[in-house]
């Protein structure tokens, strides 16, 4: 049998197409376990799993929490507005203090890309990131597709189009990685501010006009504008980019076929994406965020086999 | 490695006749009895018997797939994770009577893991354990089987393995003897 090919998880580049492969095979049992009337396993019940988020979150913190409770594992949650990282400490400071309270394993969201690189080279434990600032986000990248495998039966051969924010997008940049893994066609489509500049060296299409990019996909994945990451000005006003690239139920409808809408969450309604797409049929949120748990329970377990005592 | 056929295709069926009659002597028409399989080898078990006790019976029996990976004791104490199989229970086990059922019973820890998954999906009032294979005196754990096919006495050493005509293409057990060289 099959184990993963990496000790963390600290992006989806670092996984192959088995790893992945893996984690949707052994989150649809865990899938299974979070439909049950009694929602736990004892799997995990001698780990222990520090959350640490350096960075605001709730749908991500909230998910994780749920994933290891519903394993039976102890956890420790820990968040930087109350804590002494205020006072001046360093992370791997803060991490190895943590860590001397016997903690196997830690989950962490930060504002600097490659924070959780630069943790599990330096700790004893295993790191799941949980978000390092514009880079990866790769826990949100498996249940994308997972969910996309879910409703269209595979993730192979088919077109996604990311929309959006995608030069602060780190939830971007591990889709494009796992869907371009799992052999699907990735497009992104955005303002020419919002897309970077080499993106196309990834192997992606790039496409400036959403009508367009939507005639092409079969999953659209909308995401929200990162205002608390745009130091400068991108574009003229949100009016004006919801105008443009603003997904609305009329463009739907004008569509030859029926495509699947995803977001990431959180949704700014009225914005990237309008109240009457993101309740219909065709949007998969909700199906996402369900998803995550059992994505994330995936991941821990997976890791956690290869802690040894 | 020597292979001894210690249950060949013919006593095979003999032996899943027996213990279907068996079980019907204790339940009767099972209807307010179901039959779980414990995953993986377990639902072979299941299927052979759901099949014939039908078969006699002419009614549907009901029956379950269940997974006990997430349950077991040697998590991390492999150098391979476990990869979980799927579980398939979409009826309440709340007051039922629930056999289940597996190939071998060996140590005992894969029923005690069985018994942690079951009680998840509720309270029944009565669980009782078929194993084709018995191997006899090889217990970690203070549990017996209610109805078995075979009774073999082992060493540590040995293996045995229940093959199907689905599967390995002969109804059949096969006990394995590591050669005494080596």
């Amino acid at each position: 049998m099959d184990s993963l090919s990496v000790e963390h998880l600290v992006g989806i580049k670092d996984l192959t197409k088995k790893d992945i492969e893996l984690i949707f095979k052994t989150a649809d049992a865990f899938k299974e376990v979070i439909n049950r009337p009694i929602k736990k396993v004892p799997s995990l019940r001698d780990i222990t799993i520090a959350n640490l988020f350096f960075e605001n979150s709730t749908r991500t913190r909230l998910s994780f929490e749920l994933a290891e409770k519903r394993m039976s594992a102890d956890i420790v949650n820990f968040s930087a507005a109350s804590s002494s990282v205020k006072k001046g400490e360093t992370l791997i400071d803060t991490v190895n203090n943590i860590l001397s309270m016997k903690v196997d394993m830690v989950v962490m969201r930060h504002p600097n890309p490659g924070a959780a690189k630069f943790l599990s080279e330096r700790v004893d434990a295993k790191v799941v990131n949980a978000g390092d600032g514009t880079h990866e986000h790769p826990t949100q990248a498996l249940l994308d597709s997972y969910s996309v495998r879910e409703r269209l039966g595979s993730v192979e051969g088919k077109k996604v189009v990311i929309v959006g924010d995608i030069i602060h997008s780190r939830v971007a940049l591990s889709n494009i990685y796992c869907l371009q893994k799992l052999g699907a066609e990735v497009m992104v489509c955005g303002p020419t501010t919002l897309i970077p500049k080499y993106i196309h060296e990834l192997g992606v299409k790039v496409e400036y006009d959403l009508k367009k990019a939507l005639e092409w996909c079969d999953v659209a994945n909308m995401l929200r504008i990162q205002l608390e990451r745009q130091d400068i000005k991108y574009f003229p006003s949100l009016r004006e980019y919801s105008m443009q690239y603003g997904l609305t139920k009329e463009m739907l409808d004008n569509l030859p076929k029926e495509i699947v809408i995803m977001h990431p969450c959180p949704i700014n309604r009225g914005v990237e994406i309008t109240s009457d797409v993101a309740d219909s049929e065709q949007a998969i949120i909700l199906d996402q965020v369900e998803n995550g748990v059992a994505v994330r329970m995936a991941v821990i377990y997976l890791l956690a086999s290869k802690i040894k005592r | 490695m020597e292979r001894q056929v210690i249950l060949n295709s013919k006593h095979f069926e003999l032996t899943i006749n027996r213990l279907c009659y068996q079980l019907i002597e204790i339940h009767n028409d099972f209807s307010n009895t179901v039959l779980i399989g414990l995953q993986p080898r377990g639902i072979n078990v299941l299927t052979r018997i759901k099949e014939r006790l039908e078969s006699i019976l002419g009614k549907e029996v009901v029956c379950g797939n269940l997974d006990i990976t997430f349950y077991r004791d040697d998590f991390r104490r492999r150098d391979i994770p476990l990869i979980p199989s799927a579980t398939n229970i979409d009826f309440v086990i709340e007051n039922k009577k629930v056999i289940l059922m597996d190939d071998v019973l060996y140590t005992g820890r894969t029923i005690r893991s069985g018994l942690d998954a079951l009680l998840a999906f509720g309270r029944p009032e009565q669980v009782e354990l078929l194993a084709l294979v018995d191997r006899r005196f090889r217990r970690d754990l203070p549990i017996q089987a209610d109805y078995v096919g075979k009774t073999v006495d082992t060493l540590i050493s040995e293996r045995v393995s229940v093959e199907w005509k689905e599967i390995e293409g002969e109804d059949r057990v096969v006990l394995f003897t590591p050669d005494s060289n080596g």
